[in-house]
C-alpha cells in the first residue's frame, strides 16, 4: 500500500474529529471518502497533509512513518492536496499560482505548465489574470493545476465539485478520471457520493469521525444503507 | 521657492529612511501579522556598527556589511526566540514582545557602544551641490540612491523570484502556502532578516547626517510605523509613499511652523490614520503587491 493510516485520531481542542480511522490507498488506486457534513473528511485530509496534528495513530507513506513530518516535507515526498474551497493565492496571477505549485521541485516547470494548460485550456487564456477574479469552475481548475505542478504521487482532493454548476461538475470528474487513467493515485473526498462512488475503485464511509463502512465503489453504490443515507435514493 | 525646495530635499532625504523602515514593517507584517516595534533598532544597529567600525579603522563597505549582517542576525533571533515561541499569542502580546526586544537591544547597545554620539564622515566628500537654489549634500544623494536601489531590489525580489513569490503567497494564504510546500517558518525568519537588512542599510547611509547614538532608532522606527500605517499596513508601495509623505510633511512643518512641532507631525498622522482611514491611504495588503 502506498498510504496506510492506522488508528488515527485528531482533535480540535477537546472536540474529537477523528477516532481510530484506518484507511489504505494502493498505488494507482482511486479511493473515495464519503460522509455527511462535519463527518471529519476535511480533518482527515488536513492531518494527512500535516497542517493539522494527529493526536494518535500512524500514517505510513511509501513504507515510511510520516506521522510527525512537517507539511512542506510531505509535499516534497509527493503528498499534495487540493483543499476545500480552493484556497488560491487570489491576488497573484493564474500562472504564479501554478508555478508556486512546483515550489518544492528543482527543475524548471515549463513542461508541466504546458500540460496543465492543455488539460484546462480556459486557464491558458487567463494566465496573467489574478486567480481571484476567475469563475468558481476556473478557480477549481487552478487549484487542481497547482497541485499537479507538484507532480504528486498521492493526490488528495477535498470536494472538488463543491459549489459548481452541473456541467462543470461533470468536467471536474472527467479530469479526475483522466488523472487516474494516467496512473495518479487519488484520495477523493466528496459529498456528491453518487459521482464519487461511480469512479472509485474502493471507498470508505466516514460518520462522526469513524469509518463505518468500506468496500468497492460499486458495492457501496449498491448498498441499501448508503443509498438511503448518502445518495438520497 | 528655493526655501521650499530646500525643505523638500531635506524631507525626501529623511523620508527615504522612514520609507525603508516602513517597508520593513510591511514585510514582517505580511509574513507574520506582527508589528515589529524593534524595526527602529535595526536602523540603530546599522548606524552604530558602521560609525564605530569605521572609527576603528575598518573600511566603510565592510563596516556597512557587518552592520547589516549583525542586524539580520538580531532580526532572526527576535523571530525565532520571541515571536515564534509566542505563535499562538494575541497580536497585542506579540507587539509587547517586540517592544520588549527593542528596549533590550537599546540596553545592550549602550553596554557595547556607550551613550555618546558617534560621528561618521560623509561617504564621498563634503562639497554640496546646488539644485535650483537648494543645497543638496552628497550624503543626501547617497541616501536617495541607496534607498531607490533597495526599493527596486525588494520589488524585483517579490515579483520576479520564486522565493519572493512564496513569501507573498504566504501572506495571502498561509494554509495554501503550506500545501504547496512552502516552509512558512522560514518565511517569517526571512521576513525579519530582510526587514533588518533594509533598516540597517538605511541606518548606515543616514548616520553621517544624523550622527548615531543608541536611541536613534526610537524616533526613526516610530516614524517608519507612521509611514507604514499611512500607506496601509502590509502594502509595500504604500509604505514607500508613506515614508516620503511623512518626511516631507515633517520637514515643511519644521520649516514653516516651528521645528518644535517636527516630531509631532508623525504622531498626528498616526492618530489621523487610525481614526479616519484605518486602511491607510492605499488600502491594506491583500489586494496589493509588496
Ligand atoms: N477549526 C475547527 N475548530 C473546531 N472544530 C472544527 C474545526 N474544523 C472542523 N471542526 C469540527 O470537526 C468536525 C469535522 O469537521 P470536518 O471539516 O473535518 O468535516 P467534513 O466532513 O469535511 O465536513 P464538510 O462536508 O462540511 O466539509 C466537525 O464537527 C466540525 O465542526
Ligand atoms: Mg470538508
Amino acid at each position: 500500500m502506498l498510504l496506510e493510516i492506522t488508528g488515527l485520531d485528531a482533535h480540535y481542542g477537546r472536540i474529537r474529529a477523528l477516532s481510530s480511522v484506518d484507511v489504505a490507498v494502493g498505488e494507482g488506486e482511486l479511493v473515495a471518502i464519503v460522509g455527511a457534513n462535519g463527518a471529519g473528511k476535511t480533518t482527515l485530509l488536513r492531518t494527512l497533509s500535516g497542517v493539522h496534528p494527529a493526536s494518535a495513530g500512524t500514517i505510513r507513506f511509501d513504507g515510511g512513518d510520516i506521522t510527525r513530518l512537517s507539511a512542506h516535507a510531505r509535499v516534497a515526498a509527493g503528498i499534495v492536496q487540493v483543499p476545500e474551497g480552493r484556497q488560491l493565492f487570489g491576488p497573484l496571477s493564474v500562472e504564479d499560482n501554478l508555478r508556486l505549485g512546483a515550489f518544492r521541485r528543482r527543475h524548471r516547470p515549463e513542461e508541466d505548465l504546458g500540460r496543465v494548460y492543455a488539460m484546462f485550456p480556459a486557464l491558458g487564456q487567463r494566465r496573467r489574470q489574478p486567480a481571484g477574479t476567475l469563475s468558481g469552475g476556473q478557480q477549481q481548475m487552478v487549484a487542481m493545476g497547482r497541485a499537479l505542478m507538484a507532480n504528486p504521487r498521492l493526490l488528495l482532493l477535498d470536494e472538488p465539485s463543491m459549489g459548481l454548476a452541473p456541467l462543470l461538475v461533470a468536467e471536474i470528474f472527467k479530469a479526475v478520471q483522466a488523472l487516474k487513467e494516467q496512473g495518479t493515485t487519488i484520495l477523493l473526498v466528496e459529498q456528491n457520493a453518487t459521482a464519487a462512488l461511480a469512479i472509485a475503485d474502493r471507498a470508505y464511509v466516514l460518520e462522526t469521525g469513524s469509518v463505518t463502512l468500506r468496500g468497492t465503489g460499486a458495492a457501496l453504490l449498491a448498498d441499501e444503507g448508503v443509498r438511503q443515507a448518502y445518495l438520497g435514493l | 521657492m528655493a526655501e521650499f525646495l530646500q525643505y523638500l530635499v531635506t524631507g525626501v532625504t529623511i523620508g527615504s529612511i522612514y520609507a525603508l523602515a516602513a517597508l520593513g514593517f510591511a514585510i514582517v507584517y505580511n509574513a507574520s501579522h506582527v508589528i515589529n516595534f524593534a524595526q527602529g533598532e535595526f536602523i540603530m544597529i546599522g548606524g552604530m556598527a558602521t560609525a564605530t567600525l569605521t572609527a576603528a579603522g575598518v573600511p566603510l563597505p565592510l563596516a556597512i556589511l557587518a552592520g547589516i549582517a549583525g542586524a539580520m542576525l538580531v532580526g532572526v533571533l527576535i523571530a525565532k526566540f520571541a515571536v515564534e515561541r509566542a505563535r499562538n499569542a494575541s497580536v497585542v502580546t506579540l507587539i509587547i514582545i517586540t517592544i520588549g526586544a527593542s528596549i533590550f537591544l537599546r540596553g545592550l547597545a549602550e553596554v557595547v557602544w556607550g551613550k555618546e554620539f558617534h560621528r561618521l564622515d560623509s561617504f564621498s566628500g563634503n562639497a554640496p551641490l546646488m539644485l535650483g537654489g537648494a543645497v543638496v549634500t552628497t550624503q543626501s544623494l547617497w541616501v536617495l540612491g541607496v534607498t531607490a536601489a533597495l526599493i527596486l531590489a525588494t520589488g524585483l525580489f517579490f515579483n520576479r523570484t520564486m522565493a519572493g513569490k512564496a513569501m507573498l503567497a504566504t501572506s495571502h494564504n498561509r494554509l495554501a502556502a503550506q500545501l504547496v510546500g512552502v516552509n512558512v517558518r522560514h518565511v517569517v525568519l526571512a521576513a525579519f532578516a530582510l526587514s533588518a537588512a533594509l533598516g540597517a542599510m538605511g541606518g548606515a547611509v543616514v548616520a553621517p547626517i544624523t550622527y548615531s547614538y543608541t536611541e536613534m532608532g526610537i524616533m526613526l522606527g516610530l516614524k517608519g510605523f507612521a509611514a507604514a500605517a499611512l500607506g496601509g499596513l502590509g502594502n509595500g508601495v504604500g509604505a514607500v509613499a508613506g515614508g516620503l509623505i511623512v518626511g516631507i510633511a515633517e520637514s515643511l512643518s519644521a520649516g514653516y511652523i516651528s521645528s518644535a512641532y517636527k516630531d509631532a507631525v508623525a504622531f498626528v498622522i498616526i492618530v489621523a490614520v487610525l481614526v479616519f482611514m484605518p486602511g491607510g491611504l492605499f488600502g491594506r495588503a491583500g489586494t496589493e503587491r509588496v
